[in-house]
């Protein structure tokens, strides 16, 4: 537990040590967050615009449909806040850098996502949690302990879920040096597929999505779980609540695409 | 034995297009079945041309590279699967991949380094001043790295590499680029570091002097295989690098003048200088024996030269 702890205070001084060093250059980061923070500000009234006029969709009405909108915001902003820039792998990977973080004492992948962290995701990220709490609020809950419980928890998962889609993603770098934007269409495609309840969608694209990639875990099932709600599409109660499994399987799988990337890096000449 | 590898190997696979779509794929050994051993405390230099397979050689000591065969320990662990425990106990310089922080001042990478490695303040402390005082790093510690020169910057990469008191150092081309007066700083840094005696440290380099000046031990690798382990002397003894002695003298050379031990090499300048290629005998003796049958006007003693060696060495190889 100690360890841990120490190993965590570490990362905190290297973290502020980043923040610091984007500090150094003040006007662009002043501008960066004043930016971030009018974008942020445009896309809830954004969201709250367009669910002012229709609202209801695939059989949900607004505050439900926004309930599921908002579990998708804060599940993606904070993942993209903690893994969001590892995309940027393939800059460290291309030019060598990894090298530096693979010759100290911790882990490259926590190195990695703490290197190439970036201020304006703070804002994003509280944006969608505020959005989730006035979310929560508005819509029609029969709140018990346990749903008290997995509405704290479901963000979370979600978070872990899309963290591990980028993280997945991003080592693809380790085999395709040009792994252009393929991974994008799974974290950001993903983001906007979960912003909506899955019966919107039709087929095989909705089964694949929802179950086969696990997407309805991040929004939609924990949406239903939280309204008291029945799955229109039949599934029983039972699948809605895995959630945190969800993320925790997609954690692993990610995790074993590290490992065995880190393994197939080649580093570049001298 | 504080590194050891047996037929160490490293194979890319290398994609080349033939054809619109198809491609062929190709295995090239950038480092070929090496065998090394170094014992605690050595200073060994690692050479070889562009390509030739050292810094390939050092990632897979330092657990950056997972080799595709072979075995390898370096302080008794195996560097990929035990990468962080390593990590504590060896430092690295590669030249181009810095290992502070760019945008932060000198001495805030320093005290990142000392909670990284998680080295205790009075140890952390006493390296500091110890690198300071060699390498005169206080006149620009308060200094942001981007804006620090090479020579400084190499400076400050190689305490980085030192304050966590590894056992090993892995210095990737240390000297590159830098001007005349930060190569020395580096140098004698180094031979202090060496003449303590209880840091091994294993440098590439290109650069000659630094062989010279540090390296007992050299290793010269081609193609990804050693060529050459031993001393620079070997080496010398190896390729018959002689020394050579130049005299300018007062009357001209005479014609078919033999001397025991020498060689005569070329007569120039209306026979008034002769260059002699030394043979067995010593340096001394060939002199005496010279000043005895011609009148000196000057004379000179050129040891052999690293660079005719290393350059026939590669030429040999390729």
């Amino acid at each position: 537990m100690a360890e841990i702890l120490e190993t965590t205070r570490v990362y905190g001084r290297v973290l502020r040590a980043q923040v610091r060093s984007q500090a150094q250059y003040r006007t662009s980061m002043l501008l960066e967050i004043l930016g971030s923070m009018v974008v942020n500000g445009l896309d809830i009234a954004t969201v709250f615009v367009l669910f002012s006029v229709t609202g209801a969709l695939g059989g949900f009405n607004g505050t439900e449909v926004l309930l599921m909108t908002a579990l998708a915001a804060a599940g993606f902003t904070v993942g993209d806040l903690v893994a969001g820039s590892s995309d940027r792998l393939r800059e460290y990977v291309r030019s060598g850098l990894f090298d530096s973080l693979l010759v100290r004492p911790l882990s490259a992948l926590v190195q990695l996502a703490v290197i190439t962290f970036a201020l304006r995701r703070v804002g994003r990220a509280a944006q969608g949690l505020v959005l989730y709490v006035v979310a929560l609020c508005v819509a029609d809950i029969p709140w018990t302990v346990g749903r008290v419980l997995f509405a704290v928890i479901v963000p979370i998962s979600g978070a872990v879920f899309f963290a591990s889609l980028f993280i997945g993603g991003a080592t693809v770098a380790f085999w395709w040096i040009e792994s252009g934007e393929v991974a994008n269409a799974f974290t950001y495609g993903g983001r906007d597929f979960t912003s909506y309840p899955s019966t919107m969608y039709g087929g095989w694209f909705r089964d694949l999505f929802t179950l086969g990639l696990g997407f309805g875990f991040v929004a939609y099932f924990p949406g239903l779980v939280l309204l008291g709600k029945p799955d229109p599409l039949g599934l029983p109660t039972a699948v809605a609540w895995c959630s945190p499994l969800v993320a925790v399987i997609a954690a692993c799988v990610a995790a074993v695409f590290w490992r065995i990337g880190v393994r197939h890096y080649r580093s570049t000449g001298s | 034995m504080i590194i050891s590898a047996r037929g160490l190997r490293k194979d890319f696979t290398v994609t080349r297009k033939v054809g619109r779509l198809r491609r062929e794929r190709h295995v090239v050994s950038a480092v070929d079945g090496v065998d090394l051993t170094v014992e605690r405390g050595e200073l060994l230099g690692y050479i070889g041309p562009n390509g030739a397979g050292k810094s390939t050689t050092l990632k897979m000591l330092t657990g950056v590279l997972t080799p595709s065969g072979g075995e390898v320990r370096v302080c008794g662990l195996e560097p990929v699967a035990k990468r962080t425990t390593l990590a504590r106990r060896i430092g690295v310089v590669f030249g181009q991949r810095s290992q502070l922080w760019w945008d932060l001042p000198l001495e805030d990478s320093f005290s990142l380094l000392r909670h990284i490695y998680r080295v205790p303040e009075g140890d952390h402390a006493a390296r500091l001043k110890q690198c300071s005082d060699l390498l005169g790093l206080d006149e620009f510690r308060h200094t942001p790295v981007r804006q620090l020169s090479l020579g400084q910057r190499m400076r400050g990469e190689l305490t980085a590499a030192l304050l966590h008191g590894p056992e090993v150092l892995f210095l990737d081309e240390p000297t590159i680029g830098l001007d005349v007066l930060s190569k020395q700083a580096v140098r004698s840094f180094l031979t202090d570091l060496d003449r303590r005696g209880d840091t091994t440290v294993v440098l590439t380099t290109h650069d000659l002097a630094d062989i010279e000046k540090l390296c007992r031990r050299l290793v010269v690798i081609d193609h990804g295989h050693v060529v050459h382990d031993g001393t620079l002397d070997e080496l010398h003894a190896r390729y018959r690098s002689r020394r050579i002695i130049v005299a300018d003298l007062d009357t001209p050379w005479p014609e078919g003048l033999t001397l025991p031990g020498a060689v005569v090499t070329s007569v120039e300048a209306d026979a008034r200088r002769v260059t002699l290629t030394l043979d067995g005998a010593a340096a001394g003796e060939v002199v005496a024996a010279l000043a005895q049958a011609v009148s000196l006007r000057d004379l000179s003693v050129q040891e052999p030269n690293i660079e005719d060696v290393v350059s026939r060495l590669y030429r040999d190889e390729s």
